[in-house]
């Protein structure tokens, strides 16, 4: 079972997030980054699944140099080798031009052997739009089984069977491989990197991509080549601290006051 | 006038109310051509006339509703080479991005997903980074596709001939990779649906597991329950009721958090609520620097008093 998956480098939810204010796109550099928290859950389930089985976990990445730590990080928590697509054009890529970028290096990574199963995240924790999983099914022309709240993968049948929780129902999907699944956060536990990770890492081999190394031509990629423009960024003004109030016994009728007056009840 | 495509969201043919804000807002735009995939038109056709939809083109084919999302795109990039329209807008929902991601791309054109407002030269508003930021953008290529959050913009009625179009899409052989082979409906709580609802209740950590106060509240309220991540981890609450990043987000008239501190996670999936209350026992919890009236006391006691207080205003 060859595995790919895809993670992203995003700044950290808890840091102080912006924009850069001479393009308006996020602020990648300024602050302090990390493998996106959601990107651990398919990389548990990659492990778990060649742990049950047999196979090789690739993990990739595209972004500023900075990015080559999302990669660390998943290589400690145990998969087997790492790309990076790292070029100065892809700054500044939308959604489209990431799905792009990686479904390119999909296809590269499959001249050297099938890839059988494409695992990424549910969204990432800095965009959050959801859809590069989806961008990357169409390209690919793979089926596209997201959302999985739980995957069952059957080698010898080549196939998968993933729960999908959608709004007002709950779905079973099944697909044959080669397929993309992207999974949830209620799919595992992720585990921490062990010593014995840590120490292995450092020995795994990792590839750094160029734009030319896939064949992308730089006028396709980066802000410029962005179907979408933003025309305004402007922080929030911070909300005014209303009033807060002491329970003395009274609490919950000055709650139920504050509705009435607000017309909630 | 150019006709403006709108996804319709429906459960068995009941168009849901995130349908009727998209009609509302293509009006600004456009002519609204509703698209109506996976139920006849009988269920559904008088609530699309009503909020102003020209045609509906219906979709029954058996093939689109058995497999996932892939279908739906080709449906849609079938009738926008079709129609040409103005622009296409569907709700907010997983699968909904989805299949507006999938329609992009095939189109070539530009995607905006979460807008929070479409005005009617199709400049779209955002909020990001956990509500920190408001980004006005606008799609440069191709056909625009937007993607709006429930709550956006109060419905309006407009009656119109909601004229029936059936229409058999031709699909590809990859468009049917993945197969959805059984659908558990969600069981029926008689509360409204969280992201549609105007007012969500919900109990986190400091509920211990106990929602029945929180319950209580809400249903005084006519509200939704919502539940944070800690509480649906704990496995105190479904996943379907979680609001936050990994969950629902959630845009009330009024948001009460109770026994939740306020997490950067849980703040994404709620921060752009109208008013926001909280009750909770620490008072240093970083939910109070959001809320419009907040009371530092404990669930237990300050949610049954006010329900009991607002049932016995109604008499």
């Amino acid at each position: 079972m060859n595995i790919v998956v895809c993670v992203k480098y995003v700044p950290d939810a808890q840091a102080e997030r912006g924009f850069e204010e001479s393009d308006l796109t996020t602020d990648r550099v300024g602050v302090d980054g990390r493998l996106s928290e959601l990107d651990e859950y398919p990389v548990e389930e990659a492990l778990k699944i060649v742990e049950a089985g047999e196979g090789q976990v690739t993990v990739l990445t595209m972004g500023p140099e900075g990015a080559a730590d999302a990669v660390k990080k998943a290589l400690q928590m145990g998969a087997h080798a790492g790309v990076h697509v790292c070029d100065e054009a892809i700054a500044g890529s939308d959604a489209v031009a990431t799905s792009l970028v990686l479904a390119r290096a999909i296809q590269k990574l499959g001249e050297a052997g099938p890839v059988d199963l494409v695992l990424t995240g549910m969204a990432s924790t800095d965009g959050v739009m959801s859809v590069v999983p989806a961008m990357l099914a169409e390209r690919l022309g793979l089926p596209q089984v997201t959302y999985a709240s739980e995957l069952t993968v059957d080698a010898a049948a080549r196939s998968v069977q993933a729960r999908r929780d959608g709004d007002a129902e709950t779905l079973l999907v099944t697909a044959q491989l080669p397929a993309l699944v992207s999974v949830t956060d209620q799919i595992n536990e992720p585990r921490y990197p062990s010593f014995k990770g840590i120490m292995a890492a450092k020995k795994k081999p990792v590839s750094t991509w160029t734009l030319a190394d896939l064949g992308v031509d730089p006028a396709q990629v980066g802000l410029a080549a962005s179907w979408t423009t933003v025309e305004q960024v402007s922080a929030r003004p911070p909300r005014e601290q209303g009033q807060v109030v002491k329970d003395e016994g009274d609490g919950g009728l000055k709650l139920a006051e504050f509705l009435t007056a607000g017309k909630f009840v | 006038m150019a006709e403006v495509l709108v996804l319709v969201d429906h459960v068995d043919g009941a168009v849901r109310k995130t349908t009727t804000e998209l009609l509302t807002l293509a009006r600004r735009v456009g002519e609204p051509s509703a698209v109506l995939v996976g139920a006849d038109a009988s269920a559904a056709h008088d609530t699309l006339a009503r909020f102003g939809a020209a045609k509906v083109y219906v979709v029954s084919s058996a093939d689109v509703v058995d497999h996932l999302v892939a279908p739906t795109a080709e449906v849609l990039a079938q009738l926008v080479e079709r129609t040409s329209p103005a622009a296409v807008l569907l709700p907010s929902n997983g699968e909904s991005k989805e299949i507006a991601a999938r329609l992009a791309i095939k189109t070539g054109s530009g995607l905006i997903t979460d807008a929070v407002e479409v005005a009617d030269d199709l400049t779209t508003t955002q909020s990001v980074f956990a509500g920190g930021y408001t980004v006005r953008a606008r799609v440069t290529a191709g056909t625009p596709i937007i993607t709006v959050k429930p709550n956006s913009v109060t419905p309006v009625e407009a009656p119109a001939a909601a004229e029936v179009v059936p229409f058999e899409p031709v699909l590809s052989q990859a468009a049917l990779g993945a197969r959805v082979t059984e659908r558990r409906p969600r069981a029926k709580t008689g509360r409204p649906e969280l992201t549609e609802a105007a007012i969500v209740v919900s109990g986190g950590r400091g509920t211990g597991g106990d929602f029945a106060a929180v319950e209580a509240f809400a249903d005084a309220l006519g509200a939704a329950v919502g539940a944070s991540r800690a509480a649906v981890d704990a496995g105190w609450y479904p996943h379907a009721n979680q609001v936050g990043q990994t969950g629902k987000t959630v845009s009330p008239q009024l948001y009460v958090a109770s026994g939740i501190s306020g997490a950067i996670q849980h703040r994404a999936g709620m921060q752009t609520s109208k008013t926001i209350v909280a009750v909770n026992k620490d008072e240093e919890a970083p939910i109070f620097e959001l809320v419009d009236f907040g009371v530092v006391g404990d669930l237990f006691t300050v949610l049954p008093q006010a329900t009991e207080a607002i049932e016995k205003s109604r008499g």
